[in-house]
């Protein structure tokens, strides 16, 4: 198990690193030039070759590479040029381990940038989650034990509905009629968990809930259509010609087979959405990751996406490790060696 | 059919079992009458998709909640099982009732130990502790021979060997000491010197249980070991039923003695030949008119005036008031099946018995 888990996490560092260079490569290699993007829209030709020697853009694109990666590990100083540094010691910024880089649009550290929409996300996300997995189950169960009755089709068919609305207009309704017009929360501004957790929660709640309603339709047509076809299975018949009652045949024989394709597909999810949700953090105005990256890339703030990029990447990758091992914990038959 | 147990312990009265379909209703069991005493043994046998599987999950109540429009009567010991409720039928499976599944493999969940599944058998009729019942689990692993039972009780069902998990599913049916056992083709899924295991051990167990059995299957060597009686159903319907002794030496009805001649035979003749039954088996949702097998009989114009096409046999005793009914127009089904089917099949029995 151990050793399944020592393995899994180096071929996920292999790939992030294999990552960084297509990313890095797809960026710096571009069309325009880094220096002078990062330099600003009025920039005398002196001043980029400046900016291009602090951000070490003046390097070919291997070296760039390879002190980013380096950068990662130990940690780095801009400006990159250790004669700028020394004449001007003022403007030296350390850039802690693991470095991301610098971006130049937000005169801050990548990680400094990427540390305040990190929260925000994980928030909406994991609250989300929760929402969306219980309430999931929960229409999903009902469902498949009354399929085939109005209950069943009033939750299909609302589920339907849900699934296909877009997300902004389900976010602006519940912020027109909810939090402005009937006034049963607040307007949603993001609260730090360690400031107060009550507000934190509070404040997400119709964020979360608009991106769980997606999911959760999603969720509930999924189980249900897992629980019904588990409920087919030879060894829930023989549970039932046992005699085992009702609701234990459900949750014992039945829910345990149908879970294990949906812990598969909510890990992935969660993995996704922790990276960001573009559309519910614009509408509620949460300066999340999603958001970052939208406005990073309008900007063309290329050492922000590349951080944006691995970030996701990081949670993908440990989503996998994390799913595969549930199953293990979940279906015996798997065995991690 | 014993006539020496004064009642039997299940009594199957006209039993219908149908499924409406979109596309009409799938007559899967149509009329059906048999019974089953205590230590007495009943084979059904037919093809897929003669009924045999659906009738008896009807037993068992496994149709309650579907579609399926089940009529006529199931006395379990003198209990209409059609008629009780819903709870009151979840109470006896797995206790008067229980059943022995085709292929152990998918008949066992996959994610529980097969201890648990088999105490999980016990604790739903019985008010004990998870101990009490895992005790008596590994009692019944014993009882039914499985090596080092306090040991394998943890293991899942994949850890098992074929032989081991059918040994299992025996320990999960018998564990409450039901009065009937259902045995769906017991054997089908496993090696043929397993089967004899198997079997051996049903009988050992029946003979210690006194239960009742009904076994399922498609094959005669398995009736012949096991059964008192036999239950041959084509198309849905009963075709011929006797017992065993009787049906496997004097057959009177031409499906049976395409079953019989479709059975290779070891020690036997080599001379001997195979038939196969020609065709395929009915569909239930259209049957063919008059008798059901007609389309794939060989002896249907030695009964006059297309009879077999146009009207469906009775179920009637034999000729000479044997203990034995059959489902068959002919009207000298022994001379037939002497002259023309066991000289083909079995020239040495057709001989001695010239």
């Amino acid at each position: 198990m151990f050793a399944y888990i020592v393995r899994r996490a180096v071929i996920g560092v292999a790939l992030l690193i294999v990552m960084s260079l297509v990313t890095f490569i797809l960026f710096f290699s571009g069309a325009f030039d880094p220096a002078r993007n990062a330099c600003g829209k009025v920039c005398s030709p002196a001043q980029i070759e400046q900016t291009s020697k602090a951000l070490g853009y003046d390097k070919p694109i291997l070296t760039q590479w390879g002190s980013f990666l380096a950068g990662i590990v130990v940690g780095r100083d801009y400006p990159l040029d250790k004669k700028v540094r020394e004449e001007n010691p003022d403007l030296v910024t350390h850039c802690a381990a693991p470095c991301l880089g610098y971006s130049m649009v937000n005169t801050d550290t990548v990680n400094n940038v990427l540390k305040s929409a990190i929260p925000i996300s994980v928030s909406i996300a994991l609250v989300a989650f929760v929402f969306w997995i219980i309430g999931g189950l929960l229409f999903g169960i009902i469902a498949a034990m009354t399929k085939g009755s109005f209950l069943d089709r009033g939750i299909v068919g609302l589920s339907l509905i849900f699934y296909a609305f877009p997300t902004f207009v389900v976010g602006s309704l519940l912020l027109r009629f909810v939090a402005i017009k009937w006034q049963i929360f607040a307007l949603p501004v993001y609260v730090p968990l360690t400031q107060s957790p009550g507000l934190w929660f509070t404040n997400l709640i119709l964020p979360a809930v608009t991106l769980a309603l997606f999911y959760m339709a999603a969720y509930a047509r999924m189980s249900r259509a897992f629980i019904i076809e588990a409920s087919t299975e030879d060894y829930v018949r023989t549970a039932k010609a046992k005699g085992v009652k009702k609701v234990p045949l459900m949750f014992k024989h039945t829910l345990r087979a149908a879970l294990t394709p949906l812990v598969t597909m909510a890990g992935l999810d969660l993995a996704i959405l922790l990276g960001g949700a573009i559309i519910t953090e614009d509408v509620f105005g949460f300066h999340g990751l999603g958001l970052l990256a939208v406005t990073s890339n309008s900007r063309q703030d290329l050492p922000t996406i590349v951080g944006i990029v691995l970030l996701l990447s990081t949670f993908v990758i440990i989503a996998n490790i994390v799913v595969d091992i549930l199953y293990a914990y979940i279906d015996p038959r798997v065995r991690l060696d | 059919m014993s006539t020496e147990q004064s009642r039997s312990y299940l009594t199957v009265r006209d039993l219908v079992v149908h499924f409406p379909t979109s596309d009409g209703v799938v007559k899967a069991t149509d009329g059906l009458s048999y019974e089953v005493s205590r230590g007495k043994t009943l084979g059904i046998v037919g093809e897929s998709g003669s009924g045999k599987s659906v009738s008896s999950s009807a037993i068992l109540g496994l149709h309650r909640g579907t579609n399926a429009q089940v009529s006529g009567e199931i006395l379990l010991d003198g209990v209409d099982l059609l008629t009780i409720s819903d709870e009151e039928m979840r109470r006896k499976r797995g206790k008067d009732v229980a059943m022995i599944f085709q292929d152990p493999l998918s008949a066992m969940h996959p994610y529980y130990s097969v201890g648990n599944q088999i105490a999980e058998a016990y604790r739903v009729h019985n008010n004990v502790s998870r101990r009490a019942a895992r005790a008596r689990a590994i009692e019944m692993l014993d009882r039914v021979g499985i090596p080092q039972p306090s040991r394998r009780v943890d293991d899942y069902p994949h850890q098992f060997s074929g032989g081991m998990r059918q040994r299992a599913m025996i320990a999960m049916s018998l564990i409450n000491d039901p009065g009937l056992l259902i045995a769906d083709e017991p054997t089908t899924a496993l090696d043929v010197t397993v089967q004899a295991q198997i079997l051996d051990l049903l009988q050992d167990l029946q003979r210690e249980f006194n239960s009742a059995i009904i076994i399922i299957t498609h094959d005669l060597g398995v009736v012949a070991e096991m059964a008192d009686d036999v239950l041959v159903m084509y198309g849905g319907r009963a075709v011929e039923y006797g017992p065993t002794a009787e049906i496997l030496v004097r057959p009177e009805m031409p499906y049976t003695w395409g079953l019989l001649s479709s059975v290779p035979d070891v020690t036997g003749d080599v001379d001997a030949k195979l038939i196969p039954i020609p065709g395929n088996p009915p569909s239930l949702l259209h049957p063919p008119s008059g008798c059901a097998f007609h389309p794939r009989c060989t002896h249907r114009d030695k009964v006059p005036g297309n009879l077999c096409f146009t009207e469906m046999p009775e179920l009637l005793p034999v000729a000479d008031g044997r203990n034995h009914t059959k489902r068959c127009h002919l009207a000298n089904p022994d001379e037939v099946y002497a002259v023309e089917v066991l000289p083909a099949i079995a020239p040495d029995l057709a001989e001695e018995q010239r």
